[in-house]
């Protein structure tokens, strides 16, 4: 049950983003962007990328410390897409043959150097996008994509499927107790975990539709207002402009060879 | 004229897959009652209640708030006019906080954002939670949920205020209080509830629904005296009026 309950743990995350730090009072907006142009910066590398990538791990540390979140909580969070990324990554040792790195007696090949570079560019994603929702807020940031030019009905349908993703959480973690209490023990078949998902799914559709009538009841349009309006100061233009500039430096030039340079110099 | 009038007229539901869930439902409650609609399981409490609010359309007959029939146009400033707690809080909390999910409906409502505060500051004094804004809803304790979810309509200053099962999954504790506090408000009430004995203590006028019709409606203290009443609709008198179980003393 702790399993279930720690993988659809959305609420703590909701939870943090309620936090004060002076990173929580940006403009979701100046977040927003940042965070963006650090993926576009970090995927936009070529498939063998591994050593540059590395610098870039600066900006989720640096989010998550400024704005004190729990690391071993958020860690956690990231290290769930890790087996997506490896599942997506897996086939490239066998296509990509080509022996790119000798090591002694070591080759390694493209296939393996690719596969890194994926996993690591998962987990950058993963960082920055929980770092950017345990500090801004799922409601806020669907709201700053709103005010730069989505359309309202995409926002509000992703401000659901946030919403409905921890109701069915809460569906499972219940159903699951149920299951475990009068189950011995003894592993599903196939066929009753089809039964169990169809429930489920039913279940939640329920569930979810009371929360739209309630929230219907207390005046809900269409237009989510999640908080005290906030604005574009020069606060916020430092953030974007500093971040870019930084994130735009570390995909450009590569920093990690300037470093080992110096590091070199030093020695000798 | 009073906003605080709610009126049925000759309400008929019948749901998509043929149920008749409502049948020809007419009744007149006026500003400050406090009234309960009591009934079976299955009685059309909960599909009346869903009428009040607009979340169904009658299929015919017509519901009328203050003198605004209830229509599509109509729809927001009746939500205004009318709160809706819902039976589980669990699905009337959703905000990751107390405080926001109070200031859900006034924010909805397009206040500024000082008034919204006001608003949330008072609903939540009002029903003795301040204490708990910052935590989120699900950390809270089950009376302490329901207080919230009441709150959280109390900040949209409603002139009618329609519950369905207040004291539902309460401790006794947890429900005394809670049936202290609904009895302070001054508001239009309107409950459902299979807590005769609430109903007793906070509605002097009962409205009973059996299979979708009004079977009775009139004071309370009348329709609990009227035993065949209550058996033919599949209710029970409240504990309150029954013979006391030890001494066999019967109340009035």
């Amino acid at each position: 049950m702790t399993r279930v309950a720690g993988l659809l743990d959305f609420r703590r995350l909701d939870l943090l983003a309620t936090g004060d730090s002076s990173l929580h009072r940006l403009d979701p907006r100046a977040k927003v962007i940042v965070t963006l142009v650090f993926i576009i910066c970090a995927m936009s590398f070529d498939r063998y990328a591994v050593a540059p990538l590395i610098p870039f791990f600066v900006f989720p540390i640096a989010v998550i410390t400024a704005a004190r979140l729990p690391i071993a909580f958020l860690l956690h969070k990231v290290a769930l897409v890790l087996p997506v990324a490896l599942l997506i990554a897996l086939p490239n040792p066998w296509f990509d043959r080509e022996v790119l790195l000798q090591l002694g007696a070591l080759q390694i090949s493209g296939g393996w150097i690719s596969l890194l570079s994926i996993m690591l560019r998962s987990l950058l994603a993963a960082a920055a996008a929980i770092a950017l929702v345990a500090v801004t807020g799922f409601p806020a940031i669907c709201g700053a994509l709103e005010r730069m030019g989505m359309p309202r009905p995409l926002a509000v349908q992703l401000l659901f499927l946030y919403r409905y993703m921890t109701v069915l959480g809460e569906e499972a973690v219940r159903m699951t107790v149920a299951r475990e209490q009068r189950g011995g023990g003894r592993p599903l078949s196939i066929r009753l975990h089809g039964a169990l998902v169809g429930r489920l799914l039913l279940r939640t559709w329920d569930r979810a539709e009371r929360i739209y009538l309630a929230m219907c009841a207390r005046g809900f349009t269409g237009d989510f207002r999640g908080g005290p309006p906030s604005r574009l100061g020069r606060l916020e233009i430092a953030y974007v402009a500093g971040w870019s500039g930084l994130l735009l430096l570390l995909r450009t030039h590569d920093v990690t060879q300037w470093l080992g340079a110096a590091a070199l110099g030093v020695l000798r | 004229m009073s906003h605080h009038l709610v009126e049925a007229r000759g309400l008929s539901h019948i749901y998509e897959d043929g149920t008749v869930a409502l049948k020809d439902v007419s009744f007149r409650i006026t500003h400050g009652e406090s009234v309960a609609i009591i009934g079976a399981n299955g009685a059309g409490k909960s599909t009346l209640l869903m009428h009040l609010n607009g979340h169904l359309s009658p299929t015919s007959g017509e519901v009328r708030i203050g003198d605004t029939p209830l229509t599509k146009e109509t729809l927001p400033a009746i939500r205004r006019t009318v709160g809706l707690v819902f039976q589980d809080p669990d699905d009337q909390l959703f905000m990751p906080t107390v405080y926001d999910d109070v200031a859900f409906g006034p924010r909805n409502q397009g206040l500024p954002e000082a008034e919204v505060d006001r608003r949330v500051h008072e609903a939540l004094e009002r029903v003795g939670v301040w204490h708990v804004r910052a935590k989120p809803p699900y950390r809270l304790s089950g009376g302490e949920k329901k207080r919230a979810a009441i709150a959280g309509v109390l900040a949209m200053a409603p002139d009618i205020l329609v519950m369905d099962e207040p004291t539902s999954g309460l401790d006794p504790y947890a429900r005394r209080q809670l049936i202290g506090l609904l009895g302070e408000f001054r508001h239009t009430r309107i409950f459902t509830s299979h807590d005769l004995d609430m109903v007793l203590d906070l509605c002097p006028r009962t409205i009973v629904l059996f299979e979708g019709a009004i079977m009775a409606d009139g004071p309370t203290r009348d329709i609990f005296a009227d035993e065949a009443l209550l058996s033919r609709c599949q209710l029970e008198r409240p504990l309150a009026l029954q013979a006391c179980p030890v001494c066999g003393h019967k109340h009035d």
